[in-house]
């Protein structure tokens, strides 16, 4: 499968030499040291690299959690890097979605009232919240479990709670960092499959930080951090 | 968008019943003290004003010296009979005019005694007080010209020396003159100050002056005056009639005084009005105190949320949507602790208003602003919690725990 965007047509994500530098003077620390990246509409990318290499920071970064210290973070085209909070907010709540690998979800709400969160944010009436976020619940194969609090559910029916949550409002982008990181081989494979899942089926563009080489296979990209710096980018030859 | 902000405040609250109790308790107490001293302040004031009624709207009362008060034995000389007579020929605005001089008298009666107030007066004193008769009658022109010793008695002395026994025509003993019981007052019940109305012994006026106080005096002119005729009017045509008679130069201050049922009614409830202030005092405080409390429980909130906040900011909510949420929730903390004190105010003061026997008197307007001044509180205080869970950082509220 190759992507051949017209030329007119902006890549969905571009970083042109990002850095980042943490604190000041003395006690600064670079953690990104000038990225350059383009991630097309659709693709599947896996980050991998050393502790400390900077992925963590660089998903902040593409997820408009934080903002680069210098160079251009473009979407679709547009400068979005330099954006105030609140709009950084609403790029977040149109466009992307989260899974972390700490789950973090609201505790001591129902799993079905999690996935619903995102969708109170952007105002949907409460029938269609219901329905859009039972649908999610569903899609991870969770819909027994709707009425569940995390606590109650085991790590792997969390983090798959959290991809519905992510997944409910159909984002562009959905940005996981991690998110096998706390879950057993089996569990993992199970989150896999559902990123890959929504990566094909729905066309979600899917951005992941592992360790773990046997999860960047399902990846159809493969991006090597080393020291801030992208060190290799691969094409993933064939998908499982 | 402000449903779901609700619903979620409302379950914060849920959550930690206990210690949501704890955190209104101060708001509670504030307003509840603020309700209760309205509450019982308008009813006394109602009472006041009921029995300041009952005298006749259109009393004025002409006393002796300058401000009433406490000190009101003044050096100011006293009126004499032919102030009176003056004032009765000359005022035409007036409908009856009593002049009054009491003493403090031992009335006895077979075995019985009792100490009252001899107030000398003359009939129109009935028509001015709006006082009518249980039984007998009234002084006749000759009783009063001669200073003639008969009296018209009050229930509760009548109570007190007869029982239930008919008085008119017997004989009581007043400090060392006997006297003829000719009438016998109907019951007015307790006074504004609290003494008991019923409690005098009414005399011609001559008869006091003469058996009794010894002097020529009138310490006391109390009048009504005719339907239609403002108090005003008749109060400026006795004051200027007064100073002529008492050779007042026009630089000088009156040495008397003519009060109307208005500054009476206004003295009186002056001291209520003290206290009112007094409690507000204390319900300021309390309301303050229970701001702080709200404000630290909201500071401690945000703390323990912060990785909720977190999650809230990552999944896309506005700064001021997390404002929002946390300020109606210190809004919705501090309108119920209005309410339960509002509960508890209407309760405690029905209660206390029968113990103290005054009427309960529901004043809507002081509900409706404590509750809102209690929401207010929700909002002053809350608003710095509030702004600094909206403030946080995402990334580093996710961190945290
Ligand atoms: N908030 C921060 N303040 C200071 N230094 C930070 C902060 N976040 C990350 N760093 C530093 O930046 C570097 C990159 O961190 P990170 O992006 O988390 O790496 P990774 O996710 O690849 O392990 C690390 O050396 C880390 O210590
Ligand atoms: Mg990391």
């Amino acid at each position: 499968m190759t992507m051949n965007a017209p030329s007119s047509r902006p890549p969905l994500i571009e970083l042109r030499g990002v850095t980042k530098i943490y604190g000041r003077g003395q006690a600064s620390m670079q953690a990104l040291r000038g990225i350059d990246l383009r991630i097309e509409q659709g693709d599947f990318v896996a980050v991998m690299g050393p502790s400390g290499s900077g992925k963590s920071t660089c998903m902040n970064i593409l997820g408009c959690l934080d903002s680069p210290t210098a160079g251009e973070y473009l979407f679709e085209g547009v400068e979005v890097g330099a954006l105030s909070r609140d709009k950084r907010a609403l790029l977040r709540r149109n466009y992307l979605g989260f899974v972390f690998q700490g789950f973090n979800l609201l505790n001591r709400t129902s799993a079905l009232e999690n996935v619903e969160l995102p969708l109170i944010y952007r105002g949907t009436p409460a029938s269609e919240r219901h329905e859009q976020a039972y649908k999610a619940l569903e899609a991870v194969g969770l819909e027994a479990w709707a009425s569940h609090t995390p606590g109650e559910l085991s790590g792997g029916q969390q983090q798959r709670v959290a991809i519905a949550r992510a997944i409910v409002t159909h984002p562009r982008v959905l940005l996981a960092d991690e998110p096998t990181g706390n879950l057993d081989s089996a569990r993992s494979v199970e989150i896999m499959e559902l990123l890959q899942h929504f990566n094909q089926e729905l066309g979600i563009t899917v951005m992941m930080v592992t360790h773990e080489p046997d999860m960047a296979v399902y990846a159809k990209r493969c991006v090597h951090f080393r020291d801030g710096l992208v060190e290799k980018d691969l094409a993933n030859g064939g998908v499982v | 968008m402000l449903w779901n902000t609700l619903t979620l405040a409302f379950r914060e609250i849920r959550r930690n019943v206990m210690r949501s109790f704890l955190t209104i308790l101060g708001i509670v107490i504030g307003v509840a003290a603020v309700i209760v001293m309205v509450t019982l302040g308008g009813g006394a004031t109602a009472q006041v004003t009921d029995q300041i009624a009952s005298l006749g709207s259109n009393l004025l009362m002409v006393r002796p010296g300058q401000r009433m008060g406490p000190g009101s034995s003044s050096t100011a000389p006293p009126f004499s009979m032919a102030d009176v007579e003056a004032i009765s020929r000359d005022i035409t605005s007036l409908a009856a005019v009593a002049p009054s001089l009491s003493q403090s008298v031992t009335a006895v009666y077979g075995n019985e005694n009792w100490t009252t107030t001899a107030n000398g007066s003359n009939d129109q004193f009935f028509q001015v007080r709006n006082w009518s008769l249980d039984s007998g009658r009234v002084f006749t022109e000759s009783e009063l010209r001669s200073g003639k010793a008969v009296c018209v008695i009050g229930a509760t002395v009548r109570k007190e020396l007869f029982g239930a026994q008919d008085p008119i025509g017997s004989t009581i003993r007043l400090g060392k003159v006997a006297c003829q019981v000719v009438g016998l007052l109907e019951s007015k019940g307790q006074s504004t100050m609290g003494n008991d109305q019923d409690d005098i012994v009414v005399l011609p006026l001559r008869t006091v002056q003469r058996r009794f106080a010894g002097t020529q005096d009138v310490r006391l002119i109390q009048v009504s005056v005719r339907d239609g005729i403002s108090t005003e009017k008749a109060k400026e045509e006795i004051e200027t009639l007064l100073r002529k008679r008492r050779h007042i130069a026009p630089s000088e201050d009156d040495n008397f005084q003519v009060m109307d049922m208005k500054e009476i009614a206004s003295m009186l409830t002056g001291t209520t009005r003290i206290l009112t202030s007094l409690l507000g005092a204390v319900a300021a405080v309390s309301l303050l105190v229970g701001g702080i409390g709200i404000m630290n429980i909201m500071l401690v909130s945000v703390t323990e949320r912060t990785r909720e906040i977190g999650i809230r900011l990552a999944i896309g909510a506005l700064e001021h949507e997390v404002l929002l949420q946390f300020l109606v929730e210190a809004v919705v903390l501090s309108s119920l602790g209005g309410v339960v004190g509002i509960l508890l105010a209407l309760v405690s003061s029905l209660g206390l208003a029968s113990l103290l026997q005054i009427p309960f008197v529901f004043n809507t307007s002081i509900v409706l602003v404590a509750f809102l001044f209690s929401a207010a509180v929700g909002v002053v205080f809350g608003f710095f919690p509030a702004r600094k869970a909206a403030q946080l950082d995402p990334i580093e509220a996710l961190r945290h725990e």
